[in-house]
């Protein structure tokens, strides 16, 4: 089995109304100098056979990303 | 006319949506989510409002890959009239039968109450014949109800008068190229009924028995 995290996230210019509010907030509390907040998701898979990056390409292609949306990073940590 | 009602697994608005087809003189079948074909005769295909297998993922994502959507899928290619209301306008842009993606609304918050929207095309079967300009009054009820995408790319029929989702465009409501499959996020089938405050559902949901 091969850990594998892909990182799903909002693409650039599609407005992220979750992250504008975390942004407000963080403001509220006094911290300054954050400027835009982008909140995705990170999905951890155990794959088995060869290329487990490749098929995990495939599953975002297919189902874990919206490409018209959502841009998608596939990532295998040593 | 035999109407096919899909219900996925946490889909909410089946019940109502039988009844409002039914209350036209049509029949409402149910087409369960793991079967590969339709029911028996089915005349025209609708996907009801709620939350399939828990808007895990994605709104609509996991339902758009569901076996039934296959047999959906040849219903709309084959011209068959296809509806998907709220949830349902999720799977059918998912699935890839309509163009776009839906997103949280703007607002940040979950949105119900009536909406005044403007008839943009009359070529559909899914206005009931008014004519652009229109106004009718269906009820929204949704968290993830704003359309994203070119609306060029799409056949815009319903848009909202208040931007309130904040859609592309205002878009409410939109129908592939050939106009046979539609999609919208507010209810019609809570808008078929005196008792409701608006018989526009009707108008609607009579693109599915022309």
């Amino acid at each position: 089995m091969t850990q594998v995290v892909v990182t799903v996230m909002p693409k650039a210019g599609v407005l992220d109304p979750q992250g504008q509010a975390v942004a407000g907030a963080l403001a509220q509390l006094g911290f300054d100098g954050v400027g835009e907040v982008r909140i995705g998701k990170r999905i951890e898979l155990a794959i088995e056979g060869d290329d487990p990056a490749g098929r995990a390409r495939e599953m975002c292609e297919q189902l874990l990303a919206n490409a018209l949306i959502e841009d998608y990073r596939v990532e295998v940590p040593r | 006319m035999r109407v096919a009602i899909v219900r996925f697994p946490g889909s909410l608005d089946h019940d109502s949506a039988a009844r409002a087809v039914e209350g036209m003189g049509a029949e409402a079948v149910e087409a369960w989510h793991a079967d590969d074909e339709l029911p028996a005769g089915t005349d025209a295909v609708l996907l009801p409002g709620g939350f399939s297998y828990g808007d895990h993922l994605r709104c609509g994502a996991i339902a758009s890959r569901a076996p039934v959507m296959e047999a959906v899928r040849r219903h709309a290619e084959e011209g068959g009239p296809v509806v998907g209301i709220c949830n349902g306008f999720q799977v059918l842009c998912e699935a890839g039968l309509l163009p776009g993606a839906l997103r949280r609304n703007a607002t940040l918050s979950f949105v119900c109450r009536q909406m005044d929207l403007e008839v943009c095309d009359d070529g559909t079967p899914w206005t009931g014949g008014r004519e652009p300009g229109e106004t009718i009054s269906i009820p929204v009820k949704n968290n993830e109800g704003a359309w994203v995408g070119d609306p060029a790319s799409a056949r815009v029929v319903l848009r909202y008068r208040d931007d309130l989702l904040g859609s592309t465009d205002r878009v409410a409501g939109i129908t592939n190229e050939a106009g046979n499959v539609m999609g919208l996020m507010p209810h019609p089938e809570e808008a078929c009924d005196p008792l409701l405050g608006s018989t526009d559902g009707r108008l609607v949901l009579g693109g599915l028995l022309r």
